[in-house]
């Protein structure tokens, strides 16, 4: 793995753009007591060519939301997401299949993701002949051998066969990636993918996938609540909070020198075997405010040691610490 | 050297099935001392938790505890009568799950269920000492007591947890066994748990068995580490020396397979293969087929587990002869 990028790469490398995208999700009842949560606010990033954007927050702090719009399950309540410049917003039918086939997702559930009834062959197969019209007969055949040998199960002919209740969580997530591979794509979204597989086979899926992204220049979103596995597989970093991006920059920087008060507290609450646990004296609240378009100011100043009286007015606009190192917060 | 609070020997436990016997615990020994944090480490299905179950007594076919002992302050635990068991579960050795979503019954207030197991074990006690118990205990973990009587679904995952933890410190036990308690909790959440644990465990003085696949988590939190594989301990060790001179090869890659969050972006291999299945186990040393180092001998004799006194380890590794 080579040390990290500082250099921005040139704008022609970027192939998603999403811009200043809010979502919201109506919750409640059918007709009464509805109320809106706002799970995104003003969310900006891109996906480059060949590099990892590692996004970073607890549980509901809108990581799986990101993916999904840029899967187009969700359509964003205001902002943008481009592809290849163009907005994703008008595309039906043909070109939203295409589009579809640009932009794959690997899920974070093996078990859950992969037709128990039907075979691992099978499950290759069908997105080819969905998407890869030009391959026919024995071609396809060769094509599924081929994604599983490059994901690492070989001899290829001894796993078309198998059902997935035959194969370990490692293997089975292996199988996601070669169907997600099958069509193609230019990006790669990649939601928890290592986080319900056993410890010992988590760094050959992270391994894999960096081999990808390498060798087929594929730009990739990965989503997961590990910082450090964040810092080993994805160039950069951002960190959501609430629905806002809080901070985003380099991952060697963001580990190392995290600017804001949020990045900080998560950093110092990873597990660190070269220190002894101290107790603190006092306890923050850990709850993350439930966040609706009436809501003001910074979503972390409940929790936050250095929040001043603006900090509950406003969110600061994102500061520039340069090296692409940028951050939202009033008091740094 | 402190007492042994409960000694482990030769603790055997099979999975029976209607034509063959799965053998999940092979033969373990450790010790948990008197206020010591041990914890015990592994990939799933090692045996890690049918180890826990198996200390407590909770066991339940098809599983069956078929050989060993455990002795708890010098009385043989595997052969406690009902009362005795009574008397042992939760006053002597109480328990905090993983799921702490599903450790709490969802239609009784949480008052109840902690007054429950007061009062179930002191049934003399009055209404009012149970409810002062409570509140005293709900206060210990940090929760405010106005909101003992409200239902779990009003409490988030971190909240519910510490309730568990209120439940299983209730009467004053002496080993709390925690098997995975923070692994469905965020990473503040968990920190905050820990040293909650860490702080009432300075308070209290009980000791701990600790099981998580966390390794990083274990060495800060735990005194010492027992690492298990494929139903064996492989290697017991103080946590400075898991982490500074681990010496089995599988507590070596287990240590590799977590990125650190300092130092030099460098690439790690994690552990070839998978866990061999526990009826199909491999003759000999049971880690030889994904080790990089295993020799011939290695597939024929399971090395033993041996003390090494200069480093305060025992490990089974034919490597270390």
């Amino acid at each position: 793995m080579s040390p990290v990028a500082i250099a921005a790469s040139p704008a022609s490398d970027v192939l998603v753009e999403m811009r200043d995208v809010d979502m919201e999700f109506v919750l409640g009842g059918a007709l009464v007591n509805q109320h809106v949560l706002r799970a995104l606010s003003g969310v900006s990033f891109q996906l480059r060519a060949g590099r990892a954007l590692a996004l970073v927050g607890e549980s509901g702090s809108g990581k799986s939301t990101c993916a999904r719009l840029l899967a187009r399950v969700y359509r964003p309540a205001r902002g943008s997401i481009a592809f290849k410049g163009a907005d994703i917003e008008p595309l039906r039918g043909r070109s939203l299949q295409a589009y579809r086939a640009d932009v794959q997702m690997v899920f974070q559930d093996p078990f859950g993701s992969l037709n128990p009834t039907q075979t691992i062959g099978y499950h290759l197969e069908r997105p080819l002949r969905l998407h890869r019209p030009e391959l026919r007969g024995g071609a396809i055949k060769a094509e599924v051998e081929a994604l599983l040998a490059r994901v690492g199960l070989t001899p290829a002919a001894d796993f078309t066969a198998r059902r997935p209740h035959e194969l370990s969580g490692g293997q089975r997530q292996r199988v996601a990636i070669a169907r997600a591979l099958s069509v193609q794509p230019a990006v790669l979204l990649a939601d928890e993918p290592t986080s319900m597989l056993d410890v010992s086979v988590r760094l050959g899926i992270l391994n894999l996938l960096e081999d990808l992204k390498t060798q087929r220049n594929l730009a990739a979103l990965y989503i997961t609540h590990d910082i450090a596995t964040a810092r080993y597989f994805a160039e950069d970093t951002a960190v959501l909070y609430a629905g806002h991006l809080v901070e985003q920059g380099p991952s060697g920087v963001i580990t190392s020198t995290p600017a804001h008060p949020y990045t900080q507290l998560l950093i110092e609450a990873v597990p660190n075997p070269q220190r002894k646990i101290t107790p603190r004296a006092a306890r923050r609240a850990t709850d993350i405010p439930m966040w609706t378009p009436e809501s003001r100011g910074c979503p972390f100043v409940a929790r936050c040691p250095r929040a001043l009286a603006i900090c509950r007015e406003a969110m600061p606009a994102p500061t520039d610490l340069g090296a692409g190192h940028t951050v939202r917060c009033h008091n740094l | 050297m402190s007492s042994n609070l409960m000694e482990v020997r030769n603790l055997t436990v099979d999975y029976v099935g209607e034509n063959a016997i799965a053998r999940a615990v092979n033969g373990i020994d450790f010790d948990i001392r008197e206020g010591e944090a041990f914890g015990l480490a592994g990939e799933s299905g090692c045996g890690k938790s049918t180890v826990a179950f198996a200390l407590a007594r909770l066991t339940r076919l098809p599983g069956l505890v078929t050989g060993g002992s455990v002795r708890f302050m010098g009385e043989e635990v595997l052969e406690f009568e009902r009362e005795r068991l009574r008397k042992y579960r939760w006053n002597e050795v109480s328990f905090v799950f993983q799921s702490a979503m599903n450790a709490l019954n969802p239609v009784i207030p949480v008052s109840e269920q902690i007054s429950d197991t007061i009062w179930t074990h002191n049934p003399k006690a009055t209404r009012e000492e149970i409810r002062a118990r409570a509140v005293a205990m709900f206060e210990l973990v940090g929760i405010p007591a106005r909101r003992l009587d409200d239902y779990p679904h009003q409490f988030s995952g971190g909240m519910r947890q510490r309730i568990c933890i209120a439940i299983a410190l209730c009467l004053n036990p002496r080993l709390i066994i925690m098997d995975e308690p923070t692994t469905a909790l965020d990473v503040v959440v968990q920190r905050d748990i820990i040293e909650q644990i860490v702080d009432l465990k300075a308070k209290l003085g009980f000791s701990v068995l600790f099981i998580t696949h966390a390794l990083g988590l274990l060495i800060e939190f735990c005194d010492r580490i027992g690492i298990m594989y494929a139903g064996e301990l492989v290697e017991v060790a103080p946590s400075s020396a898991i982490l500074d001179a681990p010496q089995h090869p599988y507590t070596r890659a287990l240590g590799n397979s977590f990125p650190p969050l300092t130092g030099p972006r460098q690439r790690l291999e994690g552990i070839a293969g998978t866990p061999p299945a526990p009826r199909a186990m491999p003759v000999g040393c049971r880690f030889a087929p994904r080790c990089g180092q295993a020799m011939p001998v290695c597939s024929l004799i399971a090395p033993e587990l041996k003390v090494y006194p200069e480093l305060g380890s025992e490990a089974a590794c034919h490597l270390l002869q």
